[in-house]
């Protein structure tokens, strides 16, 4: 393992654009999170600190940080995608597997690169998010500050089945262009299948929603729901019917994850039988 | 002599297209084989097939006994195939890295190699600023890291020029005579003649010939010939039996031996009949005018 990861290493670290791109996704977002807790003040006319809203108290920090993160991922889907597509136009796909690497090795090297960055984002998520929490919360209890963790283990499954879902894609088009518009038309695929079984069973929203739930992009963004209607909830409760599911649910995480190893293994498939 | 690749009853179609028909030969160690044929007969597919890049459509391969995995197998081969793959954003020596780590070889073997090679001036430098020659110079360098029980080349003189053709070549010579076993796959005769010792001669996926290359066909030689009395020595030759096949160009005759025949015995006799000959060469036919002889007079009959 340790051997693919480091080939596949080799070949992002040496590449001026993919370490642009990886620093962008993972060490921006860290950075405006860690910018917007500070106190900013507008030329001394005015300032404004977001901590003083509470947004930045346990438990709803968690969802906060990894629901605004999760939007720099697209940077380094880019790179998963260019990862993939740059084998094939520069023809060292056919030279690595001539050199002894075996078409599964091959996929695995991209998929542990995939959980390696996945945990790396994850891991300066959480300490972050900590840091900011104990900074902002007067709370100080263990059990308090540990609740809503969840939604950090939702936003490595994001993180990796979306990853995946690029890997996939570029195994599929092998051209970065391609993949990354397929991920948009994807986007209005799954909405025409909503609109398709709302259709299809009598104007039910609740059948159609439960289909998309399904989906791949859909199940992804269902993991971290947004959480600006759960800040505005927390100042006025009476407003019930603002009320919605935020949480992360076993069977959400479970679909994900089903989507991840179902993309790692069509992509795997598809290489087998290919002839280069 | 222990065997490095046994290919058995190989087949590979593309939808309609058969690319390779039912191939089967062996690679011993030590030898210095050539696939020969001409462009389209399926030598590259071959190489892909053992080199697990194309997926076969039928039949079996084997390497080194077939004790271990194909991929496996491949740690302990160097192939080039077609032209250098690189990522042209690395230089010659981290590109050699990486093939070092898929293959499991120390970094100590780069500098090595890349000094045989003639690049350790330019390894720091990435690879797109390299010429065509250097490239494929680094491709050899890059076969070599292993050291490899057998080197795989697939028109390694592709496209190059003379001055280029002329560097691999001597590179592929030097690397024969310390032992490698070698296969070199190729539609210049030339160049197969001058360093195979074996042949395999392919035509529309299908053998027509696999042995040594001095018994490709079962020839006696031939006489070239110029006299003053050319219609009398044609009418002569071709009503002789030992004579199988007589041509006229230019003055020039060429008459194929049937069985063996000494040219001074052929002088001798020719001179009994009268005529005078003031040109006789006998010679073995040349790689090329066999693998003509071969490609051009086999019906394609299993079409």
């Amino acid at each position: 393992m340790k051997r693919l990861l480091n080939i596949e290493l080799q070949k992002l670290l040496l590449n001026k654009t993919s370490k642009v791109l990886i620093i962008i996704s993972f060490i921006l977002p860290f950075f405006v999170i860690l910018l917007s807790s500070f106190k900013i003040n507008f030329f001394g006319l005015f300032t404004i600190e977001l901590g003083e809203y509470g947004i930045f108290n346990f438990p709803l920090i968690w969802h906060i940080t990894t629901f605004f993160a999760a939007f720099f991922k697209i940077f380094f889907a880019v790179v998963v995608v260019s990862m993939v597509s740059n084998e094939y136009s520069y023809k060292t796909l056919k030279q690595n597997l001539i050199d002894g690497l075996s078409k599964k090795e091959f996929i695995l090297s991209k998929f542990y690169t995939i959980v390696f960055f996945s945990l790396i984002s994850t891991v300066l998520i959480f300490f972050i998010t900590i840091s900011i929490g104990l900074y902002y919360s007067s709370i100080d209890e263990f059990s308090i500050i540990i609740k809503g963790t969840e939604f950090i283990l939702a936003y490595f499954v994001k993180l990796l089945g979306f990853f995946s879902f690029c890997l996939f894609l570029g195994m599929l088009l092998r051209k970065s262009a391609f993949a990354l518009a397929f991920l948009f038309i994807e986007y209005i695929l799954e909405w025409f299948i909503y609109w398709g079984v709302y259709e299809a069973f009598d104007n039910s929203t609740e059948k159609a929603e439960m289909v998309k739930n399904f989906l791949p992009l859909e199940s992804m963004y269902n993991l971290i729901n947004q959480p600006i209607q759960r800040a505005i909830m927390m100042y006025s409760p009476e407003k019930v019917d603002f009320a919605y599911d935020y949480a992360v649910h076993w069977y959400e995480i479970l679909i994900v994850l089903a989507w991840t190893g179902i993309f790692i293994f069509l992509s795997y498939r598809l290489l087998k039988n290919r002839d280069l | 002599m222990s065997e490095i690749l046994s290919i058995d009853n190989l087949t590979k179609k593309y939808g309609y297209l058969t690319a390779v028909s039912n191939l089967s030969f062996t690679i011993n160690k030590g030898n210095v084989y050539g696939i020969l044929g001409p462009n389209g007969s399926g030598k590259s597919t071959t190489l892909g097939i053992v080199l697990n890049v194309v997926n076969r459509t039928s039949g079996e391969f084997k390497w080194f006994d077939g004790t271990v995995s194909t991929h496996e197998a491949l740690k302990k081969v160097g192939a080039i195939i077609e032209r250098p793959n690189f990522y042209p954003y690395m230089s010659a020596y981290d590109n050699l890295k990486l093939v070092c780590k898929i293959k499991g070889v120390s970094y100590e073997k780069i500098d090595e190699k890349l000094e045989i090679v003639g690049l350790i001036e330019r390894k720091n430098s990435p690879f797109r600023t390299f010429s065509l020659g250097m490239k494929q110079r680094l491709a050899i360098a890059s076969a070599l890291l292993n050291d490899p029980e057998i080197l795989i080349l697939d028109e390694p003189t592709n496209g190059l020029d003379p001055q280029g053709i002329h560097q691999i070549r001597t590179l592929i010579k030097q690397i024969a005579s310390e032992g490698t076993t070698i296969l070199l796959a190729s539609h210049l005769l030339d160049e197969v003649e001058k360093v195979c010792s074996h042949v395999v001669v392919l035509r529309k996926g299908e053998k027509l010939y696999s042995g040594r290359v001095d018994e490709m066909v079962s020839s006696f030689g031939f006489f070239e010939l110029r006299t003053e009395k050319t219609t009398e020595l044609v009418k002569l030759l071709q009503a002789d039996a030992a004579f199988n096949k007589v041509t006229e160009l230019d003055g020039l005759v060429t008459a194929f031996l049937e069985q063996p025949m000494d040219a001074s015995d052929f002088n001798k006799m020719m001179y009994e009949k009268g005529i005078v000959l003031s040109h006789l060469v006998k010679r073995k036919p040349s790689l090329e005018e066999q693998f003509l002889q071969l490609t051009d007079s086999t019906n394609p009959t299993k079409n």
